[in-house]
């Protein structure tokens, strides 16, 4: 509230006799109204709000939890837990690299993402493994693009995938050009999901080794669907069973 | 006996003076021709010194090792003729530990991660303890398991052999301490009870200051540390004083007690009645690790290269003190301390409560620090995939090894002090000879 009239008026007249009941009830029926509000409202409204109130609840049952932890005196815990560690590295917390690059990259979605956060579900069901690869059209992959003083020429071909095209890349002379790969839709970088230790990392791509829709498409760098491309993984310092360091490696393009 | 020196083509001599590491000089100055190397230097010193056995040495002109003759070091480096040139002489033992090519065995038999390791002072048994809460006595011999001991509650931490060899303790991480008999895999007792957390080091007393072996000293978690009588099963006197964990813990050739906590400071403990004596300030984070310079004496007790067997403890006793007396010298023992602020204090605590060299140079915290078996050398293993080597008597810096890709948690020096060997995150074990800074990468353990 702007000014402080509302203040003023208070301390000279003081409040309504019936200022804190009126208040009082009023925030006790706020509760019925909130619930059928909730169970009234259709579409998008009603499914940002079931979701507001499932974050609430996850979170009372949390701290409810936590306080019925404190209340009963426990000793010293009995089991033998999994991941033992030997005692310098007790105490130590001992986030891997991995785990904080992939922290601080969820945190600064999280951050972004919030407020375009709707609950549309999911097209494509991850743990599924079933990358049925169904080969893409070329009218799908490509599209046409007119030439010619008239525009009627009509040998070019524009990629509408993604595409890697490697450092050092220099187009061919534009007249003869057949293909075009938009820089728009070129990338250098890709996410890649470690499977076990359950984090994405963004990482340099090396080149593309194989598209399954056939060789033309392997040399054009075209990445969709199932397509396999060499990453740089120097950053994760792994090594292999012999002892060398790792520098690459090869996923599986599951969402272009 | 005779010194042969050869003559050179020119004549051309370079004044030189022989000094020990601790800095008297051994003989005079004398002219040496140039094409002497660091064979004749031997003989040199052999002569003066009056040795029976032609002892090994090598020679350090500050603090480089001289592999070439002399002519080819002055040349490279350009030291001006007119200056005495000082030649630093250090024994180096006798015997030569080949570096280690391939994984001789894998002894399958722990369900869960081996948290610790040790040999006995005699080098004839190892045992180990894991996070499936056994310890387990192997045979190096036929490479099988020999006992399986069980009876702890929680993961295995720590195992510490007496310097005897008679006895072994393991420390778990309920903070119980159980004794085992090494000869039948049975345990000795009752566990030991009395800590609240867990078991971060444990420390025999050694054998020159008390033999048989009856007391041990165990750090913990909770912040003390408490000293045990292995025959009377019980402890006999608690050091609380720190407050914080206490992570490493070891006694002195004095008689006296160092405990390293993570509330910065290294707390020196008198051992009759637990009093505490003198308290090293100076780390600004937890102390991860401390070092002694005659730890490896301490540990091994009498047993050596020779691999001799003691029938009693006045025996043990005796060689063990002259061991260590050999080793020790006139100079105090020294104390190596690494820390979590990045940084080694190099302390001398006999003398002075003020640290004698800061040793700087690591980007993460440093997790271990060693000392060579013989005393010249220390090592220390950083989270910043990093080992540096230092000199052991004046704290300067000597190398560093980078050749891991992850932090470098362990390392250990070879019995004849000529290899270094360190263990890393990146599941790697490396091997180093001391001498020059290349060195082959080899081995990789999954899971430690």
């Amino acid at each position: 509230p702007q000014g402080d009239y509302i203040e003023l008026h208070r301390k000279r007249h003081g409040y309504r006799h019936d200022f804190f009941e009126k208040k009082r009830k009023k925030e006790a029926r706020q509760v019925h109204e909130r619930s059928a509000k909730a169970q009234k409202a259709l579409g998008i409204k009603g499914k940002m709000i079931a979701k507001k109130n499932y974050a609430e609840k996850a979170l009372m049952k949390k701290t409810l939890a936590m306080h019925e932890e404190s209340s009963t005196r426990r000793k010293v815990d009995d089991e033998v837990q999994d991941g033992a560690i030997p005692a310098y590295l007790m105490d130590r917390e001992n986030t891997t690299r991995a785990k904080v690059l992939s922290n601080t990259i969820k945190q600064k979605r999280k951050e972004k993402a919030g407020k375009w956060e709707v609950p549309i579900p999911k097209l494509f069901d991850f743990l599924s493994f079933d990358l049925q690869v169904r080969p893409v059209a070329e009218d799908e992959m490509f599209k046409v693009i007119r030439s010619g003083k008239r525009k009627t020429k009509q040998w070019k071909r524009m990629v509408t995938k993604c595409t890697f095209v490697g450092p050092g890349f220099t187009r061919k002379p534009p007249k003869y050009e057949r293909f075009i790969r938009p820089s728009g839709l070129r990338f250098t970088k890709a996410h890649v999901t470690h499977p076990e230790l359950k984090c994405t990392f963004n990482l340099d791509i090396i080149e593309v080794k194989k598209n399954p829709n056939g060789p033309m498409y392997t040399s054009l760098g075209v990445m969709t669907k199932g397509t396999i491309i060499e990453v740089n993984v120097s950053e994760l310092g792994l090594v292999t069973p012999a002892g060398k360091v790792v520098w690459g490696k090869d996923p599986l393009t599951i969402q272009a | 006996m005779e010194v042969e020196t050869e003559q050179g083509e020119t004549g051309k001599s370079v004044m030189c003076v022989l000094t020990d590491p601790e800095g008297t000089t051994l003989g005079g100055t004398m002219y040496l021709p140039q094409n002497v190397g660091p064979i004749q230097l031997q003989q040199i010193v052999n002569t003066l010194l009056k040795n029976e056995e032609k002892l090994p040495y090598a020679f350090y002109i500050s603090n480089q090792e001289l592999l070439v003759p002399l002519g080819n070091y002055l040349e490279k480096n350009k030291v001006s003729m007119e200056k005495t040139l000082s030649i630093v002489y250090q024994p180096q033992a006798v015997f030569r530990i080949r570096p280690v090519n391939r994984c001789s065995a894998t002894i399958a038999g722990h369900t869960e991660a081996v948290l610790s390791v040790a040999f006995s002072p005699d080098g004839r048994q190892l045992a180990s303890g894991s996070g499936d809460t056994t310890v387990r006595l192997w045979d190096l011999n036929t490479q099988t398991p020999m006992f399986t001991c069980t009876g702890h509650k929680n993961w295995v931490l720590c195992i510490a052999w007496s310097p005897d060899g008679k006895h072994l303790v393991s420390g778990s991480k309920s903070g119980e301490l159980q004794c085992w008999d090494p000869q039948t895999g049975k345990p000795a007792g009752n566990p030991l009870t009395g800590h609240k957390k867990w078991i971060t080091g444990i420390s025999w007393e050694p054998v020159h200051l008390n033999a048989p072996c009856r007391r041990f000293v165990s750090a913990s978690k909770d912040g003390d540390a408490r000293i045990w009588d292995i025959s009377l099963k019980k402890c006999v006197i608690c050091l609380s004083g720190h407050t914080l964990a206490v992570t490493c813990v070891k006694w002195g050739g004095d008689g006296v007690i160092y405990t390293g906590s993570q509330d910065c400071t290294i707390k020196v403990w008198e051992t009759s009645q637990g009093k505490l004596i003198r308290e090293l300030k100076g780390h600004g984070h937890w102390v991860n690790s401390l070092a002694l310079s005659t730890e490896y004496i301490l540990r091994t007790g009498a047993f050596d290269h020779t691999g001799k067997q003691y029938s009693s403890p006045e025996e043990m006793k005796k060689v063990a003190l002259e061991r260590y007396n050999k080793m020790k010298g006139n100079a105090p023992e020294r104390l190596v301390s690494g820390s979590d602020d990045f940084t080694m204090f190099l302390w001398e605590p006999a003398v002075s409560k003020h640290h004698k060299v800061r040793m700087t140079g690591h980007q993460q915290l440093v997790n271990h620090v060693y000392f060579s078996p013989d005393g010249q050398w220390v090592a220390s293993a950083s989270f910043d995939k990093s080992v540096k080597l230092w000199n052991g008597t004046t704290g300067e810096f000597v190398a560093a090894f980078r050749g891991h890709v992850g932090p470098v948690y362990q390392i250990s020096w070879s019995a004849d002090s000529r290899l270094l060997l360190s263990g890393s995150k990146d599941s790697t074990l490396k091997v180093t000879p001391r001498n020059f800074i290349s060195f082959a990468p080899f081995l990789a353990f999954k899971d430690n």
